[in-house]
């Protein structure tokens, strides 16, 4: 499985990699991206559907956002993705530090895809 | 659709947006994250690069491109909600599009950028220009371009008053109050644009 991490920072989505990395070690593929396409804050469809390249796995990707656009742009990257690997994508609804955390934790002790966006997503307080 | 008129329709949004970049980044930075302006300037430059490309494509398949370089250029949530209505338009509207044919698709567009969004028309979004554009469009009539032409503004200044529920200036809550959605804004100055163009 695979953990994609969107944050309108580079600076925010690659300490969280970090955290995740110390963690959970490299039994998980984690990939992220931040800025937008010049570099500013931001998020950027083709880097997050380059990200999504690099942490693919036949098991699925789950995406951790942070604001409101990194959800949109995400959203936008899947959809274009291509029939055949956009229902083995998943959004966490989640605080994107502790939800990225908490995804690869359970996707390093084997779970599918809907176990490991439900762990995150008992984090938020919406669900 | 003639080639001329074409380029002159896509010369004319892609100039309102440049030309409005800091009117939009000043909107934005009053309820937003001050970004709106820039972003539209970054992704339709990019389209400006191209006209001459995009003038001798069917119309159809030019309004998805346009649509594919919002989305991967212009960031922010502003990319891929434009990208979406390009890209609708482009795939619901035949090459010589009837006003018949401009309603439905405008409709299925605005549509898609609702489900985009996760929004609906009244949460002060570019959707309150978008929506009653779309009905000025299917109600017709003699003097439909005189509407066209002035009902996007006046819907763009009745955001002021709403209060944003999506977005990041729902963040703001009450505070959204009293300032123009800088999306409402870039909508409503793209159909001003078009209707120029149109009414010769």
């Amino acid at each position: 499985m695979g953990i994609v991490i969107v944050s309108h920072s580079a600076k925010v989505a690659e300490g969280a990699a970090d955290m995740v990395r110390q963690m959970v070690g490299n039994s998980v593929r984690v990939a992220y991206t931040g800025g937008n396409s010049e570099g500013g804050l931001g998020t950027d469809v083709a880097a997050i559907m380059a990200a999504i390249d690099h942490a693919w796995s036949d098991a699925g990707v789950a995406i951790l956002v942070d604001l409101g656009g990194a959800e949109t742009n995400s959203e936008m990257a899947i959809e274009m993705l291509g029939a055949d690997r956009r229902d083995r994508v998943v959004m966490c609804n989640a605080p994107i530090v502790e939800g990225a955390v908490i995804a690869a934790t359970e996707a390093s002790g084997g779970s599918p895809l809907d176990l490991v966006k439900r762990a995150a997503e008992e984090l938020s307080p919406e669900t | 659709m003639n080639q001329a008129l074409q380029k002159r329709l896509i010369e004319a949004v892609a100039t309102s947006m440049i030309d409005h970049a800091e009117e939009l980044t000043i909107l934005d930075q009053a309820i937003g994250d001050g970004d709106h302006g820039l972003n539209m300037r970054r992704g339709f430059t990019e389209v400006m690069a191209d006209v001459d490309g995009l003038a001798t494509r069917p119309l159809p398949e030019a309004l998805r491109a346009i649509g594919t370089k919002l989305v991967m250029k212009v960031g922010g949530a502003s990319g891929p909600l434009y990208g979406t209505l390009f890209l609708t338009l482009g795939k619901e509207l035949p090459d010589a599009p009837t006003q018949a044919d401009a309603a439905r698709a405008l409709g299925i567009a605005v549509a898609a950028v609702m489900a985009r969004g996760k929004s609906e028309p009244g949460q002060k979004t570019m959707l309150d220009v978008l929506a009653p554009t779309q009905a000025e469009l299917a109600a017709g009539g003699d003097d439909l371009l005189v509407r066209l032409k002035t009902r996007p503004a006046a819907s763009a200044e009745a955001t002021v008053p709403m209060r944003a529920i999506r977005g990041r200036a729902s963040f703001l809550g009450e505070r959204s109050i009293g300032h123009m959605d800088p999306g409402a804004r870039s909508s409503s100055l793209m159909i001003e644009a078009v209707c120029d163009v149109l009414g010769g």
